[in-house]
């Protein structure tokens, strides 16, 4: 186990974020606790990706900070950030040794035993299927056992199959302690795996909260089920 | 950064077709360029009519110059095709075979030997503008070696006639009397006998005769070094300022060495940082496992170190055939890595601002070639003022500095190596600062 169920491991206070005049993120918080998995929905330009790059370190806040400094925070990127030339074991063993881990070899060895690809270890990122990829892709956010993870739309290119696996994998460190927060288009997948649905609009904080508060809060009483229950609540508020 | 460097060579080492690419097309290129500069114009094609008769020869003072001598002062500059008559000539210049043709009359031996009247050659011409003022310039310029050199003879008979009449001696003109007394002797034959003549009108006319056979011999004595002046008014000395002459060859190879170095370095070096970009990884290695500068300073170190071993080799292959001082060898890589590490500069300057690798190569192609090619553009070839432009441009893009730099590193010409690496190292710097702010767009 990361830390303890009580305390939050990962708290973000009052961020913002300003492209010139455009204000992409505006005074959004939330904590969240080990074994936490926090999903992060919204419409598409509700800052989803902002809030996640900024909580990563990844890109600087405007406003407002993250308790966590970006060496304890493992980013999982929407799109793939793997040298396709390398193979799967060179990408991990990279980032193993930019990532400074004291043993660079064993973590390699590690990550390719929990993601299920010591089978495909010396094959080429280029030649790795989708699925592959993504989970290269979770690996190498997982590489420096940081208690929070952050993954931006990790099930979006996968099929079915794949992101039953992919789900597995990441409840698999949940339980283990360590918090996850992520950003779906798919909403069945933040009420299945998330404890807490955050929803952004407009870079704005509409909603913080269980799956089952916001099916409350739409006050839909269950009838439309959760991906209406979302829409209604969108609607209400003018997104 | 060591971590990333051995990355980044695996990369390239997996990327062979590319790395193939990258080096041999700028070779390629070089070359070529490297020959068009080193080979100077070839001669054009001109019909040569010589009307003359064969072994014609013109008569000047007693010496009997030979035409063929003339003729084979405007041979030595054209490509001769001989024809038979001014017709031949004419239907060889509207048929292409020649650009030009020249018609030497059959009197013109006649017309030398008479001093009084000019000798006339006959120029056709045919082509484009650019043949008729290559042609053009050829012949006048062999026509004018030609008469010089005919000049020179006539001053040559003439001093020697001078020479006898006033030293005395023998003409060698048939008919002429031999053995002359020479005007110099005169005054004192005179003078002599003035001293046994009693005063009276012929004494007083003997002692003008003698003062004036005293100033003819003075001033034709004098007349000889003016016809050296009138025939050749003006000599050419030559003085070059600073350093020393640059041969025309190995000049090229440094034109092409360069251009190989520039785009070795500019096309890895852009490619190298936008395939960050287009990998994603970017963002990845900037929140915190490797700072923006130092992954600039991986990516110059890499190009640099890549593009200045490539262009060595080249240099050094390229030395076995061109005399070149491998004394200098030192300077050669000094040179080249401070040009390397410019050029490699401004490639990850445009490396951070396209978002993909064949954007990136293709800025940076778009951008070295007339860089290039400016660098490479002679003062007075155009007007002063776009001249002052390209002098800008190139100030602040490495081209040109590298190419002085590897030229002096090489031939020792001017301005010094010193000058052009602080030049370079003042480039290197200013673009790697264009590509940190570049890369702040890696959020």
């Amino acid at each position: 186990m990361i830390g303890s169920t009580s305390e939050p491991l990962l708290a973000v206070r009052n961020l913002g974020k300003r492209y010139g005049e455009r204000e992409a993120l505006r005074d959004v918080s939330f904590e969240a606790r080990a074994g936490e998995r926090v999903a992060v929905i919204g419409p598409n330009g509700a800052g989803k990706t902002t809030l996640l790059s900024i909580v990563a370190g990844a890109l600087r806040p405007s406003t407002g900070s993250v308790s966590l400094p970006p060496g304890r925070v493992g980013w999982v990127p929407q799109q793939t950030a793997l040298y396709s030339r390398l193979t799967v074991a060179e990408n991990l063993e990279l980032f193993a040794r930019l990532e400074r881990s004291p043993d660079p070899r064993a973590a390699v060895v590690t990550m390719l035993e929990q993601a299920g690809l010591q089978e495909r270890a010396s094959e080429r990122v280029e030649r790795l299927s989708g699925g592959n990829r993504q989970r290269v892709n979770i690996a190498i956010g997982l590489l420096s056992e940081p208690p929070a993870l952050v993954l931006d739309e990790p099930s979006s290119s996968l099929d079915p199959r794949q992101r039953e696996r992919l789900w597995r994998f990441i409840c698999a460190h949940s339980e283990q302690g360590r918090c996850v927060v992520f950003s779906t288009h798919n909403v069945a997948e933040a009420e299945r795996y998330a404890q807490q649905v955050i929803v952004l609009a407009d870079g704005e904080l509409l909603f913080s909260g269980s799956p089952q508060e916001l099916a409350r809060a739409a006050g839909t009483d269950g009838g439309l089920g959760f991906e209406g229950a979302f829409v209604e609540f969108l609607r209400e508020r003018g997104h | 950064m060591r971590w990333m460097l051995r990355k980044d060579l695996l990369i390239l080492a997996r990327s062979r077709v590319m790395v193939g690419v990258l080096v041999l097309y700028p070779i390629v290129v070089a070359l070529l360029i490297g020959l068009a500069i080193s080979r100077a114009p070839s001669k054009p094609k001109v019909a040569i009519a010589n009307l003359s008769p064969p072994g014609a020869t013109v008569e000047l003072g007693g010496t009997r110059l030979n035409v063929g001598h003339y003729y084979s002062q405007l041979f030595s500059q054209v490509q001769p095709v001989p024809v038979a008559t001014r017709a031949q000539a004419v239907a060889a210049v509207q048929s292409g075979r020649v650009l030009a043709a020249v018609v030497i009359p059959a009197n013109i031996a006649s017309r030398l030997s008479s001093v009084t009247d000019q000798g006339h050659v006959e120029v056709i011409y045919n082509g484009d503008a650019l043949e008729q003022s290559f042609v053009h310039s050829t012949i006048e310029a062999a026509l004018s070696q030609a008469n010089l050199e005919l000049s020179n003879q006539i001053r040559r008979v003439a001093a020697r006639v001078i020479g006898a009449l006033v030293q005395g001696g023998s003409l060698g003109v048939p008919g002429a009397p031999q053995n002359l007394p020479g005007l110099s002797a005169i005054p004192g034959i005179l003078r002599r006998v003035i001293a046994h003549q009693p005063q009276g009108a012929d004494r007083a006319q003997l002692e003008h005769l003698a003062d004036f056979s005293e100033f003819a011999a003075q001033n034709l004595g004098v007349s000889r070094e003016v016809l050296s002046t009138v025939s050749q008014p003006i000599q050419v000395q030559s003085t070059l300022m600073h350093g020393r002459r640059t041969p025309l060859d190995t000049y090229a190879v440094v034109v092409a060495v360069s251009i190989s170095l520039m785009f070795v370095c500019v096309l890895l070096a852009a490619g190298g940082v936008a395939l960050e970009r287009e990998e994603h990884t970017l963002a990845r290695l900037v929140r915190g496992l490797v700072s923006r500068e130092q992954l600039i300073a991986e990516k110059l170190l890499l190009a640099a170190g890549c593009a200045a071993v490539v262009a060595f080799a080249m240099l050094a292959g390229i030395g076995a055939f061109v005399g070149l001082d491998w004394g200098r060898v030192g300077q050669w890589v000094a040179a080249l890595v401070v040009a390397a590490l410019a050029f490699a500069a401004l490639g990850v300057a445009i490396g951070a601002l396209a978002r993909e690798v064949r954007a990136a190569s293709l800025l940076a192609f778009l951008l070295s070639l007339p860089l290039a090619f400016l660098a490479l553009v002679p003062a007075g070839a155009v007007a002063g003022g776009v001249y002052d432009a390209i002098r800008a441009i190139s100030l602040v893009f490495p081209y040109k500095a590298a190419l002085q730099a590897l030229d002096a590193a090489v031939n020792g010409s001017s301005p010094g190596l010193g000058v052009s690496l602080a030049h370079l190292l003042a480039l290197t710097a200013l673009f790697a600062v264009l590509a940190r702010l570049g890369l702040s767009r890696a959020e």
